[in-house]
C-alpha cells in the first residue's frame, strides 16, 4: 500500500465516525491543516524523483479532491441534521382556527338584477330608471288607466296626499312614460326597480321589485316579444328548453295583452324549470297600447312595440329555491348569509351567470 | 266568477270534457283559478242533537255538550252559544272540517282544560245568514240526525278570474259565447219568454234631470199577487254553487239572472214604496239603511232610487231595507236599469261599498239588456211564485248607438307577426257576436253592445289572436347587437358600490323605502318628515329620509337574535321631499360590536371610528375618486357622535358632500336600546361623485419610477393638541416632490408633553429621480421639513 492509499484509508475510517461539526473540523485540520497529511504530501513533492513526480502529483490531486468532496458531503449532511433537529421544536397546530375575516354578501335581489341586466345587455337593452314617488298621471292615466278605470282597484296604492295625486309607484311602467316623453323613438329599455302596494301577507310584501321591458321601433311585432321572452327565460334559468305558454290577459296599457306561464316539475321537493306538466305564471306582457303612445307623443302609425313586466323577487325565489318573499326584506343575518352571493360572483356572459 | 259545467251547458251545446273546457277557458284569457268541489268540504257538517249541555267547569260562559250524530258514540263538544241546551238539534262540524266563514280548519283542542271534538255552528259561521248570536236551531230534523246538512252540493264549481275589460264574462252566457268561438260547442240562443202581461205597471217611474244623472234608463215590471217562498231545489243549488245563500225565490231569481246574463236586477216590495219611484241625485247628508244592515250617510250627487218620502236604494249598488222583500211580500216591482260606470264607481268608492251589482255596472253591462232581464226575471218569478206581471215600463234612453269599426285585415299581421285570412277573422268575430261585412281587404264591423271594451283596431286584433291562439305566433329570435351602453355612469356606480362593500365584509340588505317616523326623525333631524297617507302600519308611516333608519332597526333585531358583531349595508333611495324626483341614491352601512371577539390569535378590540373611516374611504376610492381629492373634516350630522365622526367632501371642505362616517350618536343608541351599543355608520352620496369626462386609462399618468436608493427619516413633532394631523400630513407631503410617503406612526399626549400639546411621530420616505440622496441632501430636506412645519403649524421637534 502506498502512502497515499494509507492516508485515504485512514481518512475513510475517520470520516465515518464524524458526529458533529467539530469532529469534521478536526479531520479537516488533520488532513488539510498547516501540517496536515495531505498538505505534507504536497510539500514533499519536490523531494520525489522527477520521473515519478508527475504520476505521484496526479494521484495526490485525485485523493485531495476525493477527500474534499467527502468533507463537503459530510458537512451538508450535518447541516441537514441540525435543521431537522431545530424544526422538531417548531411545530404548531395548524388545525387551529383561521385568522378571522368577515365574508360580505350580495343580496339575492341585487344579484338577480345583475343577471337580468347582463342577459338583456346582450340583445341591446339599456337600463332606465325613474323615481319611486310618482304622479297619478304617470302611474295610471298616461298608461291608459283613467281615474274611473276598474283596473285601478287591482293596485292597492300608497298615497302621499289626500287628493291622491302623488303616490308610490305600483309598477315600473311609469318609467315607460318618462322615457318616451323625454326621448325619441326607437326605445329599447329595461327598468329594474322598487314598486309598492299596500298589501301585506305571506305572498305579498308592501314593497317588491319589478323589471319593466320596453321595445318600440318600426315594425316590432308580437313575434319579437315572444322571441325576446323565450331568450330571456332560457338564459335566466340557464336551461336549453323551456315550455312557455302565452295566455291572453288584460293590462290597460297593452293590447293584445298576455300573461306568460313556464313549465315546471317538482323533483326532490325542488322546482325544476323548463319541462314538466305544471305551469307557473312569471310575467305579464303585450303590445304597447296606441293610446299610451299617443300620450307620450309617439306616433302609433309609425312606431309600435312591446312591453313586459316581471317580478324580480319571484324570479329570484324560483331560481334559487327561496320560499318566503317577506324574508327578502327582513334583514335576518342568517338568511342573508345563507342566500346572499359572494361579491366576486359577478354575473357575466363569458364566465356564466351563476356558479 | 264562478261557473258550473251544467249551468254552462244551458248556454253551450258541447261534448267537450270538463278538462277540455278548463283548458280552453284559460287559453282564451278566462283564466281558471281553481276547481272546487263543494260537497267534500260541506258534507262533513252533520245534523246533530245535543243530548246534554252542562256548564264548563272552568268557564262561566262555556258549556260542555254531549252530542250525538246518530251512532252510539257520544261526542264531547265545548260550546259558547247561549242557546245550547238539552235536546237541541243543530249542526256539528267535526275536527278537520273547515269553517266556511273563517276558513279555519278545526282541530281537537282543549278549551279551558276540557277537550272539544269539533264544534257546533252558528248560521253566520256556515255563511247561511248573518245570525251569529247562537248555534243553528233546526226544527223537524230529528229523523235526519247524522246526515249531512248540505245536500246535493256535489257539483264542481270552476272559479274564473275575469279581467276588468271583460264585463260580458261576468255572466255565464258570456263565457259560453266566448267558448263557442273556440269551436268546442254551439252557443245556444235564449228561449223566447212566454209571460202574460195583462196588467199595467201601477208604480210611476221617473228619472230626474239632475247634473251627471247616473241612471241612463230604468225598466220596471210590477208583479201582483205573488206568494214568495223558498226557492225550488234547482235554483237553490245554483245559488249555493255561486257561494251565495238562498234567501227567497224572489231574491234568488234576481241573483240568478245577474250571474246568468250579467244583468243585475233589483226587486222592491211594491207595497212599501211611497207612491212612485224617483231616480234622482242624493242631497248632502241624506241617510239610508242598506240591505247589509248598515246606515249610510250620503253625499250630494249620488244616484239614488227614491220614492216620495225617502231613499230606497243606491242605484246599481245596493238596495235598501225599507222596501226589501220578505216571504210575506205580495206585490213587487222588478227593476232592470242601466247606470253609468263612472257614477257607480264614484259613489261606491266614497261609501267604500262593494257588491256584485256594483262590480258589474262599473265594468259596463250591456245597456240593451234591460228588457231581457225583465223578461227572464218576471218569467221565473211568476213561474215559481205565481202572480201577474205588468207590461214593462222603460224610462230613459233604452238603447245605445252601436259602434262600428272599419278593420283593415293587414293590421293584424303588422302587429302580431303572422297573417290571418279575412274569412277566419270573420268567423271568429261572428261567433263572438260581432256583425261583419266583408270587403276586399277589410271588414266592416259592428260591435255588440255587451262589449264596451272594443273601441279600435287593436281591440279587434286582440280578440282575433286570443281565439286563434297565442301559440300560433312564430317567435323571432332577438338580434345580439348592442347600440347603446347598458348602464350609465351612475348605474355603474350603483352596482360597483354593492360589490365594493360586500368585498369589505359587509352584508347587503334590502329594506322598505318607508320606515318608522320615530326612528327616522332621529337620523334625519335636519329635515321634515314625509308621511304616507295610508301606511300598512303605524311603524311604517313615512318615506325614509335616512338610509340608516331601517338599518338601525334591523341591526337591533339581529343583535337581539344574538348576532352582535355585524356589518350590514343597503343601497337605495332616500327622500327629501314628497315630489317625484326628490330622492337620491345613498349607500349606507352600519357595523357594530368588536373585532376579533373571543379569538385565540388576534387581540379582541372594540370597533372604532377609524374602522368605519377606512370602509368609507376605500369605497370612495374604488368608486373612482382620487384619494388626494378626499377632504376629511369633522363637520358632521346630528345622528353621529359629535367627537367621533367625520365628513368627506370633494377636494375642499366646501366641496360636494361625498360621505359621512362615524360613531352613531349615543342618544340614538340609548333610545333604540341596543344590546351592543358600539355602533358605527357611514353614508355615501352617489350623486355627488363626479363623472369623469375621460376614461381612466386616458388620464392615467405614464409609468415612472426611480432606480435610486430610497431613504427614510423619522420626526417627532410637538404640536397644539387641537391641530388636525390630517392637515399636518398634507403640509409635509407638499414640501418637496422627493417626499414619496408620509406615515404617522404614533400620536401621544400626557407625561413629558406640555399641557395642550401632543406629540406626533412621523416617518418620511425620500427618494430622488436623478441620484442617490447623500447624507447632506437628507439633512437638508430634514431641516426643511422641520422649518416648514414650524412655520405653518407652530410645531417644534421633540427633544
Amino acid at each position: 500500500m502506498s502512502d497515499l492509499e494509507k492516508i485515504s484509508s485512514i481518512f475513510n475510517a475517520k470520516i465515518d465516525t464524524v458526529k458533529t461539526k467539530e469532529d469534521l473540523q478536526s479531520i479537516k485540520t488533520e488532513f488539510f491543516g498547516k501540517n496536515g497529511q495531505i498538505t505534507l504530501q504536497f510539500k514533499n513533492l519536490s523531494s520525489i524523483e522527477p520521473e515519478k513526480r508527475k504520476e505521484f502529483a496526479s494521484n495526490l490531486n485525485k485523493i485531495k479532491e476525493d477527500l474534499t468532496n467527502q468533507i463537503e458531503l459530510k458537512n451538508s449532511e450535518l447541516e441537514n441534521l441540525e435543521i431537522n433537529e431545530k424544526l422538531k421544536n417548531e411545530k404548531v397546530d395548524v388545525t387551529l382556527p383561521v385568522r378571522p375575516f368577515q365574508q360580505g354578501k350580495i343580496h339575492p335581489v341585487s344579484q338577480v338584477i345583475d343577471e337580468i341586466s347582463s342577459i338583456f345587455s346582450e340583445i341591446g337593452f339599456s337600463v332606465a330608471e325613474g323615481p319611486d314617488v310618482e304622479t297619478d298621471y304617470n302611474n295610471f292615466t298616461a298608461l291608459n288607466t283613467p281615474d274611473d278605470h276598474p283596473a285601478r282597484d287591482m293596485h292597492d296604492t300608497f298615497y302621499l296626499e289626500k287628493n291622491k295625486k302623488l303616490l308610490l309607484r305600483t309598477h315600473t311602467s311609469p318609467v315607460q312614460i318618462r322615457t318616451m316623453i323625454n326621448g325619441k323613438a326607437p326605445f329599447k329599455i329595461i327598468v329594474p326597480g322598487r314598486t309598492y302596494r299596500c298589501d301585506s301577507d305571506q305572498t305579498h310584501a308592501p314593497m317588491f321589485h319589478q323589471l319593466e321591458g320596453l321595445h318600440i321601433d318600426k315594425s316590432i311585432t308580437m313575434g319579437h316579444l315572444k322571441g325576446c321572452l323565450d331568450y330571456f327565460i332560457k338564459e335566466f334559468f340557464e336551461v336549453k328548453n323551456v315550455k312557455m305558454r302565452f295566455r291572453p290577459s288584460h293590462f290597460p296599457f297593452t293590447e293584445p295583452s298576455a300573461e306568460v306561464d313556464i313549465g315546471y316539475r317538482i323533483e326532490n321537493k325542488k322546482i325544476v324549470i323548463g319541462e314538466g306538466d305544471k305551469w307557473l305564471e312569471v310575467l305579464g306582457c303585450g303590445m304597447v297600447h296606441p293610446n299610451v303612445l299617443k300620450n307620450v307623443k309617439v306616433d302609433p302609425k309609425k312606431f309600435q312595440g312591446y312591453a313586459f313586466g316581471i317580478g324580480i323577487d319571484r324570479l329570484a325565489m324560483l331560481k334559487y329555491g327561496i320560499n318566503d318573499l317577506r324574508a327578502f326584506f327582513e334583514t335576518d343575518f342568517r338568511w342573508l348569509n345563507h342566500f346572499g352571493f359572494d361579491p366576486l360572483d359577478v354575473p357575466t356572459n363569458y364566465r356564466g351567470l351563476s356558479k | 266568477m264562478i261557473i258550473t259545467i251544467p249551468w254552462l251547458k244551458e248556454h253551450l251545446q258541447t261534448k267537450a270534457s270538463e278538462a277540455e273546457i278548463i283548458d280552453k277557458l284559460t287559453n282564451i284569457g278566462l283564466e281558471v283559478e281553481g276547481v272546487k268541489v263543494n260537497s267534500g268540504e260541506l258534507s262533513e257538517f252533520k245534523i246533530a242533537k245535543i243530548l246534554k249541555a252542562e256548564k264548563h267547569p272552568n268557564a262561566d260562559k262555556l258549556k260542555v255538550c254531549d252530542v250525538s250524530i246518530g251512532g252510539k258514540e257520544i261526542l264531547k263538544v265545548v260550546c259558547g252559544a247561549p242557546n245550547a241546551r238539552d235536546g237541541l238539534i243543530t249542526i256539528y262540524a267535526p275536527p278537520g272540517a273547515t269553517i266556511p266563514k273563517t276558513k279555519f280548519q278545526l282541530k281537537i283542542a282543549k278549551i279551558r282544560g276540557v277537550e272539544s271534538k269539533g264544534m257546533l255552528c252558528s248560521p253566520s259561521e256556515l255563511n247561511i245568514s248573518n245570525e251569529s248570536d247562537g248555534i243553528i236551531e233546526l226544527k223537524n230534523k230529528e229523523s235526519e240526525i247524522g246526515k249531512s246538512y248540505f245536500k246535493n252540493k256535489s257539483e264542481k264549481v270552476i272559479d274564473i278570474s275575469i279581467t276588468p275589460n271583460r264585463a260580458d264574462c261576468l255572466g255565464i252566457r258570456g263565457i259560453a259565447r266566448d267558448l263557442s268561438a273556440t269551436g268546442i260547442g254551439k252557443f245556444l240562443p235564449v228561449k223566447k219568454k212566454k209571460i202574460k202581461q195583462l196588467i199595467k205597471n201601477q208604480i210611476k217611474i221617473s228619472i230626474k234631470k239632475d247634473p251627471d244623472q247616473g241612471c241612463v234608463a230604468f225598466g220596471g215590471c210590477y208583479i201582483k199577487g205573488i206568494s214568495n217562498r223558498e226557492s225550488p231545489e234547482w235554483l237553490k243549488k245554483k245559488i249555493l254553487a255561486l257561494g251565495l245563500r238562498p234567501i227567497s225565490a224572489v231574491v234568488d231569481v234576481t241573483n240568478y239572472v245577474m250571474f246568468d246574463l250579467n244583468r243585475p236586477l233589483h226587486v222592491y216590495d211594491a207595497d212599501k214604496i211611497d207612491k212612485e219611484i224617483i231616480v234622482r241625485n242624493s242631497k248632502d247628508n241624506e241617510e239610508f239603511e242598506a240591505l247589509d244592515n248598515k246606515k249610510y250617510k250620503l253625499k250630494k250627487g249620488m244616484c239614488v232610487i227614491a220614492d216620495k218620502s225617502r231613499v230606497l236604494g243606491l242605484g246599481g249598488i245596493i238596495g235598501g231595507l225599507s222596501t226589501s222583500t220578505e216571504l210575506e211580500t205580495k206585490n213587487i216591482l222588478l227593476e232592470s236599469a242601466y247606470f253609468s260606470p263612472v257614477s257607480i264607481r264614484k259613489t261606491a268608492r266614497e261609501l267604500n261599498l262593494n257588491t256584485d251589482a256594483k262590480y258589474r255596472f262599473e265594468r259596463g253591462i250591456d245597456p240593451n239588456s234591460i228588457i231581457e232581464g225583465l223578461e227572464l226575471g218576471a218569467e221565473l218569478i211568476t213561474k215559481i211564485c205565481g202572480g201577474h206581471a205588468s207590461k214593462f215600463s222603460i224610462t230613459g234612453k233604452n238603447s245605445k248607438k252601436k259602434k262600428s269599426i272599419k278593420f283593415e285585415i293587414d293590421k293584424f299581421e303588422n302587429l302580431i307577426g303572422i297573417p290571418i285570412s279575412i274569412n277566419e277573422a270573420q268567423k271568429i268575430l261572428l261567433s263572438l257576436g260581432f256583425k261583419c261585412k266583408k270587403g276586399k281587404k277589410d271588414l266592416n264591423i259592428e260591435v255588440p253592445t255587451w262589449r264596451p271594451d272594443i273601441n279600435q283596431d287593436v281591440d279587434l286584433i286582440e280578440e282575433l289572436i286570443r281565439i286563434k291562439g297565442f301559440k300560433n305566433i312564430r317567435l323571432i329570435e332577438p338580434k345580439k347587437k348592442r347600440e347603446n351602453e347598458t348602464l350609465n355612469y351612475k348605474q355603474k356606480l350603483f352596482h360597483l358600490s354593492q360589490r365594493s362593500l360586500a368585498s369589505k365584509g359587509f352584508i347587503e340588505t334590502v329594506t322598505w323605502s318607508f320606515t318608522d317616523s320615530k326612528i327616522d326623525n332621529q337620523f334625519s333631524q335636519e329635515t321634515k318628515e314625509i308621511s304616507i297617507l295610508n301606511p300598512i302600519s303605524s311603524d311604517l308611516n313615512v318615506l325614509r329620509r335616512s338610509i340608516l333608519s331601517n338599518l338601525a332597526i334591523h341591526l337591533k333585531r339581529n343583535q337581539d337574535r344574538g348576532y352582535e358583531d355585524l356589518s350590514i349595508f343597503e343601497i337605495g333611495p332616500t327622500f327629501f321631499g314628497k315630489n317625484p324626483g326628490e330622492q337620491q341614491i345613498v349607500v349606507g352601512g352600519l357595523k357594530s360590536g368588536k373585532i376579533n371577539r373571543k379569538n385565540w390569535i388576534e387581540k379582541e378590540r372594540n370597533l372604532d371610528v377609524f374602522d368605519i373611516k377606512r370602509d368609507a374611504i376605500k369605497t370612495l376610492i374604488e368608486l373612482g375618486v382620487d384619494e388626494q381629492n378626499l377632504f376629511v373634516s369633522d363637520s358632521t350630522k346630528k345622528c353621529y357622535h359629535p367627537g367621533r365622526s367625520g365628513s368627506i367632501t370633494l377636494k375642499s371642505e366646501k366641496g360636494p358632500q361625498l360621505a359621512y362616517f362615524g360613531e352613531i350618536h349615543p342618544a340614538i343608541i340609548k333610545n333604540l336600546d341596543f344590546k351592543e351599543p358600539n355602533i358605527f355608520g357611514f353614508e355615501i352620496f352617489l350623486k355627488n361623485i363626479p363623472e369623469p369626462n375621460k376614461k381612466f386609462r386616458q388620464t392615467k399618468k405614464s409609468f415612472h419610477v426611480s432606480d435610486f436608493q430610497k431613504s427614510e427619516r423619522d420626526f417627532a413633532f410637538v404640536i397644539d393638541k387641537i391641530f388636525k394631523i390630517g392637515i399636518l400630513e398634507k403640509i409635509i407631503r407638499e414640501i418637496d416632490n422627493i417626499i414619496q410617503d408620509v406615515k404617522i406612526f404614533d400620536v401621544y399626549e400626557g407625561e413629558n408633553i406640555p399641557k395642550g400639546k401632543k406629540s406626533v411621530a412621523i416617518n418620511v420616505s425620500l427618494q430622488a429621480d436623478n441620484k442617490t440622496l447623500s447624507e447632506k441632501d437628507l439633512d437638508q430636506i430634514s431641516n426643511k421639513i422641520v422649518e416648514v412645519v414650524k412655520e405653518k403649524t407652530g410645531a417644534t421637534i421633540r427633544s
